[in-house]
């Protein structure tokens, strides 16, 4: 029943996923008011629809102090002092109209700011916009903004990427970036908006997060105009003063998109576990070269939110996972991004206490301290029949869960056997082992154990071919998380491939085949969950809602 | 009203380019929105009869002790770290023998209200040195080209708070020497921060007429050539506050005040901002007369803006 609740809790339709929950939260009070549509005047339209809509974020003075703000790092826009993000005007200009009505139709990625598009009518969105725009009197006496002559920049090549690093390199876009990008540059910890709020640089590594949108033509118009309200510059004097041509300002834009996927990453319900070579062990180490030649799959997480100290807004919001085994052994190495080597002083002294005093909930157990970053893998402790699944939440007591457990400060890993979230008994490394770099914001944890467990009884058997439920938990030390604050997965499917490859040639197609295959069950059985759950929030508590 | 917009729109563009050729280029747009559309004009005259002017000169003290600046860790940019001969310290008090500098004066109100003054010709020039500004605060008038120029080689970004000014904040990489804007209202104080090194503040302020001046490191001011009539003349300091004081300037003289800052007022955070100033707000401010002018104290300064 409880679960239910918290299933319905996240049923607020949001833009992304990753940030689901925390909109959700939000929510609660924006779907009572839901039942009753409401009539007024036109003129009054604006802010009928914004107090129903926004109030809850924004506030009812569009301070940006309404009652969910709190559970939020990037914290919802204070419209009070005129600072738009996302803009065609010059730095520090007062936005089109045209470009709030942008942002109010797509959101911003990466935070919670939802799409609101296919949600409330057009005539709606255009009274918002006057009315948001009423929060900040001068934009009744400012001359009306004029758009930037944007070009528009041809495609990527090689030469135009590594021209683009070039200028990366040479503005020392790294200083807050990072020198891949993941937004963990010297002086990313002490970062704050123009709100005295703490803010993450953005990891450049994952396009399908940033705020105005992914494309290489979206980042030039960043670049451009700078993020204002925020300590992201613009570089359209860089221009002017003949630093570099507008065409290398595309190099560097299309260098930036370079460096994430090319397509958003899709989330694939099963994970699949390549056979390595007849008689070559799995890989021991993170940094083993045969990683790269093995499938990623991307899970995104959601804060914890759901019972205990919660996770409003995790560091963490998705991890890439492979898989390598040889017939008796099993290697998984998870990846993700993360700004800092938890427990580092920088970070801890600069960072994390800001962000717990910004964050509800705040008190006790909410001290600055050395907390390492950490990694939890879920399994069942028994391969359920069916589709039946331990309750996500490191199970409960008739459903006990394996966890194998990383944290940056020790070497040896731990097992664990999960009870529910308040009774987990760690039962010492046995003969799992596992290895970690960090490396420019980056974690790589592998663990690696013998298909055979140290105990049969309380531990999972793996087989071939017989997918196993896993999920998945992050924490970053020195954004203050540990215990239940932290990042969640739901459950995700682990599947051992029986096949040994034949030849280098058909092991791929091989592999297409299966993958398309269990890809397409994943999808349709996606489907029928969201059906079922009606309204298609975060995978983690639809599961929660399908487990109880 | 729509058309009114459409008009805008096609105007608005003429009115910038014209700003932008008056002030002497450099702008990309980013300043302000509302043009500096007074320094544009032909060389415009002083709005008074010169003969008739007076000046003014004072002296800031300040009493007590003040707190010893604290050391800034350059460590993570070496570059600057090395242009230090002795190590760098946050620059909020500048004390020496009893007299304050980097205190910023102005008038606030008297006879110069409302009257036009021709803009400088000459920049006012921010230099990012040492990863800090120099000078640590700056006057420039309204329409005024403030130059920010970078001498260190390194990254930096300009971020301007304004809360009556637009914002702006400007990436300029080391090999980017100059970077120009122009404030278009008067503003007491607008604070400038760098993200890439985040010891770096500094202030602006922005007045309609010449008549400003920071303290220099004795404590001393002037103002010159002032109209002849009852003023009120205000200092503002970053962790002080402000105080006013009405003085009396006659022709050929020049009038002595002092302020006097004391320990007591120490605000424990950074105050940027003054009551915010309303250009056309002539009305009477609460004030003192003679040399012991009414002061703000710097935390009330801070709750009010
Ligand atoms: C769940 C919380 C939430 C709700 C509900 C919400 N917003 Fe937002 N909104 C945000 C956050 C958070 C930001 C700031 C994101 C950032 O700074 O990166 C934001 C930013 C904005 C911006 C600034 C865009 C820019 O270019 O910087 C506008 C405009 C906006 N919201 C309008 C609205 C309107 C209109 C509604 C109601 C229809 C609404 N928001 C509802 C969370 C919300
Ligand atoms: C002073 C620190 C700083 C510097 C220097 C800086 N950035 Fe950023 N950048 C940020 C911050 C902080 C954000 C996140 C803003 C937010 O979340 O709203 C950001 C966001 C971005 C984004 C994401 C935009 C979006 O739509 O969300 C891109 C792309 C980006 N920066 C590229 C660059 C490049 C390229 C350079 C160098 C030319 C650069 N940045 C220099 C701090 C910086
Ligand atoms: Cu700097």
């Amino acid at each position: 029943m409880m679960r239910r609740l918290e299933a319905a809790v996240v049923a607020f339709p949001a833009g992304l996923l990753g940030r689901t929950a925390l909109a959700a939260c939000a929510g609660i009070s924006m779907l009572a008011t839901l039942a009753h549509p409401a009539r007024a005047q036109d003129g009054e339209r604006g802010k009928l629809v914004y107090e129903q809509w926004c109030s809850q974020c924004h506030g009812l003075q569009g301070d940006g102090t309404g009652p969910a703000a709190q559970r939020m790092l990037t914290r919802p826009r204070d419209f009070t002092r005129g600072l738009f993000q996302i803009r065609t005007t010059a730095g520090g200009e007062i936005p089109t109209d045209e470009d709030i009505l942008h942002v109010i139709n797509v959101g911003m990625p990466g935070t919670t700011m939802p799409a609101w598009e296919a949600l409330l009518p057009e005539g709606d969105r255009q009274a918002l916009v006057a009315y948001v725009k009423s929060f900040y009197p001068p934009f009744a006496t400012l001359p009306a903004p004029v758009p930037l002559t944007l070009s528009s920049g041809g495609r990527a090549s090689d030469d135009r990427i590594a021209e683009g690093r070039l200028f990366y390199d040479s503005i020392q876009c790294w200083q807050c970036h990072g020198q891949a990008g993941r937004g963990d540059g010297p002086g990313a910890a002490e970062l704050d908006d123009e709100w005295g709020n703490p803010i993450r640089a953005a990891d450049l590594t994952q396009s399908w997060m940033f705020n105005g949108g992914s494309t290489a033509d979206d980042i030039y118009r960043r670049l451009r105009t700078g993020l204002d309200g925020t300590p992201m510059p613009s570089f359209s004097d860089l221009l002017n003063a003949g630093f570099m041509t507008d065409d290398q300002l595309w190099s560097l834009s299309h260098y930036v998109r370079s460096l994430s996927p090319a397509d958003p990453p899709q989330v694939q319900e099963v994970i699949q576990v390549e056979r390595a070579a007849r008689f070559v062990e799995v890989p021991r180490l993170a940094s083993d070269e045969r990683w790269d030649e093995v499938e990623a799959f991307y899970v995104p997480l959601v804060g914890q939110i759901i019972t205990g100290d919660r996770a409003f807004d995790p560091a963490v919001t998705s991890v890439w996972v492979q898989g390598i085994h040889d017939g008796t052994e099993l290697a998984i190495r998870v990846t993700w991004s993360d700004r800092s080597k938890s427990p580092d002083p920088t970070w801890q002294q600069l960072w994390q206490p800001r962000v717990l005093a910004a964050l509800e909930p705040k008190g006790l157990g909410r001290e600055p301290g050395a907390r390492p970053d950490r990694l939890s893998i879920q399994f069942p402790a028994v391969i359920p029949e069916g589709m039946d699944r331990p309750y996500f939440l490191m199970g409960d007591s008739d459903t006990p869960v394996n966890l194998w457990q990383w944290r940056s400060d020790q070497t040896r890993p731990q097992r664990a056997t999960g009870r529910g979230v308040n009774d987990i008994t760690t039962t010492g490394p046995g003969i799992l082992t596992s290895d970690a770099q960090w490396v420019n914001g980056q974690w790589q944890v592998v663990f690696r154990r013998d298909f055979e467990p140290n105990n049969a009884e309380t531990e999972l058997r793996f087989e071939l071919g017989r997918p196993v439920p896993m999920a998945f938990f992050v924490w970053d030390g020195d954004s203050g998380e540990d215990g239940t604050r932290g990042a969640i997965s739901t459950w995700y499917f682990l599947n051992l491939e029986e096949e040994t490859p034949v030849s280098t040639y058909i092991a791929p197609f091989l592999a297409f085949l299966i993958t398309g295959a269990l890809g397409l069950l994943a999808i349709t059985r996606a489907r029928r969950r969201d059906r079922e759950s009606a309204i298609g929030g975060t995978p983690a508590a639809a599961t929660a809602a399908s487990t109880s | 009203m729509r058309e009114s917009k459409q008009l805008f729109r096609v105007l608005m563009p003429m009115v910038l380019a014209a700003a932008a050729a008056g002030c002497g280029g450099g702008d990309s747009g980013g300043g302000g929105a509302p043009a500096a559309s007074e320094g544009a004009a032909a060389p415009a005259a002083m709005p008074f009869d010169v003969a008739t002017a007076g000046n003014v000169s004072g002296m800031v003290m300040f009493e007590g002790t003040a707190p010893a600046p604290a050391a800034i860790d350059m460590a993570s940019e070496a570059t600057c770290a090395a242009k230090h001969t002795s190590p760098p310290t946050t620059e909020d008090f500048k004390v020496a023998g009893g007299h304050l500098g980097d205190v910023f004066i102005y008038v606030r109100s008297g006879p110069t209200d409302g009257m036009t003054f021709p803009v400088p010709a000459e920049a006012a020039v921010i230099d990012q040195s040492g990863c800090q500004y120099v000078p640590h605060v700056t006057g420039v008038q309204v329409g005024q080209t403030l130059t920010f120029r970078n001498s260190d080689g390194v990254l930096h970004n300009v971020s301007a708070s304004p809360t009556v000014n637009r914002p702006f904040n400007i990436g300029q990489p080391g090999a980017v020497r100059e970077t120009n804007r122009t404030l278009t209202s008067p503003e007491i104080m607008v604070p400038l921060r760098c993200q890439v090194h985040g010891w770096m503040n500094s202030f602006v302020g922005v007045t309609a007429n010449p008549y400003q001046a920071v303290s220099s490191e004795g404590g001393t001011f002037d103002l010159r050539n002032l109209p002849p009539g009852q003023y009120v003349v205000e200092a503002w300091h970053s962790r002080l506050g402000t105080q006013q004081q009405t003085v009396t300037v006659t022709t050929g003289q020049t009038a002595q005040i002092t302020f006097t800052f004391t320990q007591a007022m120490i605000a424990s955070a950074v105050v940027p901002m003054g009551a915010p100033l309303d250009p056309h707000d002539h009305g009477p401010v609460a004030m003192g007369t003679g040399s012991t002018g009414e002061h703000v104290h710097g935390a009330a300064a801070a709750a009010g803006s």
